[in-house]
């Protein structure tokens, strides 16, 4: 089964990620709320899926995204993110990111996106 | 800040509902308040603004209208501390969707909940805020937005 790690600052969003994951046979294997402890846990358990929020205290999504890909350049990131502004998703594009979709997220968005990553 | 910039926060919260909810909600006409009687309900989620504009942009509720929306979301954990984290995301996804109009550089912080409305230094007294009043399921709420341009 396909493992994903979760990393969002927001309990409820780490708990709707977690469910919607399950239900298309994904393995959470972690959640993280911040980008320092994603980055550890990445290089711990390198899941083939990462589910990224970009405004997170200590470290945001962008710094960890190249954290992450510093350990893997092949890491499945998509980036899960209320800042809706081209410049930033073209920027998490170039720091390594696969995928982008933005909050608010219905059921049917998360999951075609993470099938998706997972096909490529 | 004027009127038209409403528009993105407008469109923010009805499509969060939607999306998130299943269920429209009513936005009420936007209107200006003085800070002296802030808009404020149960809980409020604030992002503070910075960069090309400062200020902040909050999303205050009661409490019971979070539970529900928890239920709805599939939640099962409806414990104050849920619900808190919730009204922060609120905030944090309608003032992040509003880059779409503002760019990149309308900053935004993560979200801080507090109970009841911001205080003076977070919301001076001498200036004044537009409020979009909510309605969901009988229960009242509402967007505050107040920043100006740098």
């Amino acid at each position: 089964m396909p493992t994903i790690m979760i990393v969002d600052d927001s309990n409820v969003i780490r708990n709707r990620i977690t469910r919607g994951s399950e239900n298309i046979e994904l393995e959470v294997v972690a959640t993280a709320g911040n980008g320092k402890d994603a980055v550890k846990l990445y290089d711990l358990l390198r899941p083939d899926l990462v589910t990224m929020d970009l405004t997170m205290p200590e470290m945001d999504g962008l710094e960890c995204i190249q954290g992450i890909t510093n350990i893997n350049e092949d890491a499945n990131i998509l980036v899960v993110s209320a800042l809706s502004d081209k410049a930033t998703g073209i920027r998490a594009l170039e720091y390594g990111a696969r995928g982008f979709i933005y909050k608010p997220f219905s059921d049917e968005d998360l999951f075609s996106a993470l099938k998706e990553l997972l096909e490529d | 800040m004027k009127e038209d910039d409403l528009q993105v926060f407008l469109t923010g919260v009805q499509n969060y509902f939607t999306q998130m909810a299943g269920e429209e909600v009513f936005v009420g006409t936007p209107y200006l308040s003085e800070n002296t009687m802030p808009a404020a309900q149960e809980y409020s989620g604030v992002i503070a603004i910075t960069g090309r504009h400062k200020g902040i942009v909050y999303f205050t509720s009661p409490g019971d209208m979070i539970r529900r929306l928890l239920v709805l979301m599939g939640e099962p954990d409806i414990s104050e501390s849920n619900m808190m984290d919730l009204v922060g995301e609120v905030a944090n996804t309608i003032a992040g969707n509003a880059r779409k109009k503002f760019g990149e550089r309308f900053e935004i912080s993560v979200p801080f909940v507090i109970r009841g409305a911001p205080d003076e230094i977070m919301l001076p007294r001498q200036n004044r805020s537009f409020v979009i009043p909510l309605e969901w399921k009988m229960h009242k709420a509402a967007i505050v937005v107040s920043f100006h341009k740098d």
